[in-house]
């Protein structure tokens, strides 16, 4: 008599109603990217102006005579969130490029959607792996560093008169990685190769920018920078900083133009993101 | 403490026999149009529960019935339900319920065997721990319990084919969908795998549907069979009774008078017709041969090849296989 049968038993556990899928998602998304060594080397690298921020804010604070030259206010949060478009970008494409893509490639899409999930919760799934990402390099060090901006003062005064802060940081980054996460993830899945994605997501950025900037040197007029995906972006958040917008668009074009895109990859997603692809 | 008795037992055989056999898959009048392409075309079939093959040549419209009834394709047309589900309705009750094993190679990229399988798991809806035992138990199951820590991008077609069986089956679905499981396997790989479905079918009380071209695939693992030909049903039923009354074919070749001969045998009771210029098969019913004896069979046709002056210069035995029901289902010759 065997002591423990191998054939194939029941089960008889417990089963997790549908909808919850998405968490299975994304935390097996976000276990793969923290097991990557050169993708952990990128996000100590984008900590890296969080640093040199909290240096600021110790010697503002600690110094005085230091302080009429490098004080903080609200333009040093929105000039941080800035700085950290460039590691947004690096990020989105590590990340995001191969969500859909590899899945794609894999042909794992008919697995995923015959399984007791949506294709929204599939998508939110692999949404919510780049989504943390930029949020771990944005949101949080940015409210680390008015966490900082307090402590170090030993009062709340500062926040007191900029409390706007909080939700001027939260809409920010928050605008920031759905814009990145939803215009990456459509590409992705337009593509089995992670590798194209990246380009194509990088050429967008860098073609639309381009265009801008050629147009802005032809015209010396701003108010075309609507046709760039960066510089629209740009545009909102600084109006959502409370600070007079840097180009000569109307804040709420700009607006539009980075709903929009998200709108357009909504749509995207929506043909894509199917268990079988029908071709007519 | 969740002990390995607590979480799983021994699958119940089913009470009713097979002839009894509920429905798992209803289809009423189903059109699937892709374009200009009509891929099904008012389909009605009925799917008995316990091993049911889906035959049909390559583009007969299998894989579309099968992601039709996983909900991946809204037919224009007709309705479809699944253990007693609305595939309209409640597509989600219903693959919960499900397990499917597609064609193509399918795997989630990045993962080892065991990963991947416990992740299918979860995202059917069982605990992380539980799915991680199951994925173990499973991957005992199809044989891949030595190479579960391999990357599954490494693994051969015959264990690709394995661990799309075993992600089907982690969850314990009620009812398993398997499109053409053999594909591309070698020879022993092969037996191994329709040994497996054979084994879920017969002996473990799985409800499944097997998709395949292979005739022999179908006949070795299912007692039911429902036949496709250019997005129709061509036949369905029990196999054993598609195949006809019990009874034996034999291969004939008399010198003679062959359309006298031929007519003979039908008064007889035999059911015959010429297959070439000479050669005719004949089929003799089991009542009809019990009157003659022993090899009663042949001695029928001996008799009467007897009674009429001719000499019988070949007979040779053929049982009826599922080939010949596909042929005659599909209007083939």
């Amino acid at each position: 008599m065997p002591i423990h049968d191998q054939s194939y038993r029941r089960y008889r556990g417990g089963k997790a109603t549908p909808g919850h899928a998405w968490l299975v998602i994304a935390s097996a998304g976000i276990r793969t990217m923290l097991r990557k060594r050169a993708f952990l080397g990128v996000l100590l690298f984008a900590w890296g102006p969080f640093i040199v921020r909290a240096v600021q804010i110790y010697v503002t604070t600690n110094y005085r005579q230091v302080a009429a030259a490098f004080g903080v206010n609200a333009q040093t949060f929105r000039d941080f969130l800035a700085q950290q478009d460039f590691f947004v970008f690096i990020v989105t494409i590590y990340v995001g490029a191969g969500l859909i893509a590899n899945d794609r490639r894999a042909n794992a899409l008919q697995i995923y959607l015959s399984k007791p999930l949506m294709r929204t919760e599939y998508i939110v799934g692999k949404a919510a792996v780049l989504f943390s990402f930029l949020l771990l390099v944005t949101w949080v060090p940015a409210m680390l560093l008015l966490f900082l901006q307090v402590v170090l003062q030993g009062s709340f005064e500062f926040v007191k008169t900029n409390l706007f802060l909080f939700p001027a940081i939260t809409v920010a980054s928050f605008l920031q990685a759905l814009l990145a996460t939803f215009t990456m993830l459509a590409l992705s899945s337009l593509s089995k190769s992670s590798r194209y994605v990246g380009i194509l997501y990088a050429g967008i950025i860098f073609f639309t920018a381009a265009v801008y900037g050629a147009l802005y040197a032809i015209t010396g007029d701003s108010s075309l920078s609507w046709l760039s995906v960066g510089q629209s972006q740009t545009q909102v958040i600084d109006v959502i900083f409370r600070l007079t917008p840097r180009y000569a668009t109307p804040w709420q074009v700009s607006l539009i133009v980075v709903l929009g895109l998200i709108a357009l990859s909504f749509s995207v997603l929506e043909r894509r993101v199917r268990g079988v692809e029908v071709v007519t | 403490m969740t002990t390995n008795t607590d979480v799983i037992a021994t699958r119940e055989p089913q009470a009713a026999g097979p002839d009894a056999r509920p429905e798992v898959v209803q289809l009423d009048d189903v059109t699937v149009i892709y374009g200009s392409n009509r891929a099904l075309k008012g389909v009605s079939a009925r799917f008995a529960s316990g091993a049911v093959g889906l035959l049909g040549p390559n583009g007969a419209g299998k894989s579309t019935m099968l992601k039709a009834l996983l909900g991946f394709i809204k037919p224009s047309e007709g309705r479809m339900s699944v253990l007693g589900l609305d595939v309209a309705q409640r597509p989600m009750e219903i693959r919960a319920r499900l397990g499917y094993m597609p064609e193509s190679d399918a795997h989630i990229p990045g993962m080892n065997a065991v990963t991947f399988v416990a992740y299918c798991g979860q995202l059917a809806g069982l605990p992380a721990v539980d799915a991680m035992q199951r994925a173990h138990e499973v991957l005992y199951y199809v044989g891949l319990g030595e190479a579960r820590y391999r990357n599954v991008e490494t693994y051969s077609t015959g264990m690709k084919q394995r661990i799309k069986l075993a992600q089907a089956l982690v969850h314990d679905p009620d009812l398993l969908f398997l499109d053409e499981p053999t594909n591309g396997m070698d020879p022993k790989g092969r037996d191994e795998m329709l040994e497996l479905i054979r084994d879920l079918g017969h002996n473990k009380n799985v409800n499944l549907i097997l998709s395949s071209h292979l005739l022999p695939d179908v006949e070795f693992t299912c007692d039911h069979v429902v036949v496709m030909d250019k997005g129709q049903v061509a036949a369905q039923g029990p196999i054993a009774e598609l195949k006809g009354p019990a009874g034996r074919v034999f291969e004939l070749r008399v010198k003679g008078d062959l359309r006298g001969f031929l007519e003979v045998l039908r008064q007889s009771g035999m059911d015959c017709h010429s297959t070439d210029e000479d050669v005719m098969r004949v089929f003799v019913p089991a009542g009809l041969a019990d009157s003659y004896g022993r090899a009663g069979d042949q001695q029928a046709i001996f008799v009467q090849a007897a009674k009429f002056g001719v000499q019988v210069r070949h007979l040779r035995p053929s049982v009826p296989t599922l080939e010949d029901v596909f042929a005659k289902a599909v209007g083939e010759k």
